[in-house]
């Protein structure tokens, strides 16, 4: 029987990883040229979706999960909110001032890439295909983190508090 | 795959979002790009913990997303004032604090 060398773990087929990043690449792209804040929203949404396969495809499992849950459940729920409440019209992309500001961040941003992926070229080669080195399950997340970072766990609800008390303090009406 | 494809990936969102970031003039719509800067962070934080065999990387991006709520959280907030105040989310109408 033809043994395929990718049926014992399927998912590591490149076609998922190629599948996922171009759905990923054309969300984010439709993230910054939609006019609409609403379908911009959603894009986002889908971006967020499709980097969680990406995590899953890494063994990151914990990482998707509460990405899909965080990110795509709670942030851009507040998002959609917010852009509701504040009922926003379409933003005219093409009024921006002679355009010069999209030149020069195209061209600063595709500078950028260059030097990015000279810099990730120039490593040494790791795979992350062959075999699994590390399973990010909820087990071995939870016992890292609630003994070597411990720490940082107890600051980071500290900063949740304060970005909540933050928000109310800003966001409410004056009270007379 | 290697992990150069992935971080290649996420060169690719990180200029996505620069782009979106220095483009667009909505306040929201900056604050959604900063969101995908943060998601190709994370992207590589994971790439590196599975190359490295190592947990620390997907920790990070726990801590990272913690961060990132709270920077929306704050952030929608100061978006809900200016529009209440100045009626537009425009970025580049805000100049009050210019002289």
């Amino acid at each position: 029987m033809l043994k395929l060398p990718f049926l014992d773990r399927p998912m590591s087929h490149p076609f998922f990883f190629y599948m996922l990043s171009t759905l990923m690449i054309a969300s984010a792209l439709g993230v910054i040229l939609n006019r609409n804040p609403v379908y911009a929203v959603l894009m986002l949404v889908s971006t967020l979706f499709a980097l969680s396969g990406l995590f899953v495809l890494l063994g990151a499992y914990f990482v998707a999960a509460i990405q899909v849950i965080i990110y795509a459940g709670a942030i851009l729920v507040l998002f959609l909110f917010v852009v509701m409440l504040l009922d926003m019209e379409p933003e005219t992309l093409l009024k921006i001032k002679g355009s010069t500001l999209r030149v020069t961040g195209l061209i600063f941003g595709l500078f950028f890439l260059w030097q990015f992926l000279r810099a990730a070229r120039a490593m040494t080669p790791f795979s992350t295909a062959g075999n699994m080195r590390v399973a990010g399950t909820t087990a071995a997340i939870g016992k890292q983190l609630f003994t070597t970072y411990a720490l940082p766990f107890e600051v980071a609800s500290g900063l949740l508090l304060v970005g909540i008390i933050g928000a109310v303090v800003l966001a409410k009406k004056k009270i007379p | 795959m290697i992990l150069h494809s992935y971080l290649a990936l996420s060169g690719i969102l990180f200029t996505i979002g620069l782009v979106g970031v220095v483009t667009r003039r909505n306040i929201i719509m900056i604050l959604l790009s900063l969101e995908i800067l943060l998601s190709a962070a994370n992207l590589a934080f994971v790439a590196f913990s599975q190359a490295l065999g190592d947990l620390s990387g997907q920790i990070m991006v726990f801590f990272v997303m913690i961060v990132a709520a709270a920077e929306v959280t704050v952030g929608l907030a100061i978006a809900v004032v200016l529009v209440r105040q100045h009626g537009k989310s425009n970025a580049d109408d805000l100049r009050d604090l210019r002289w």
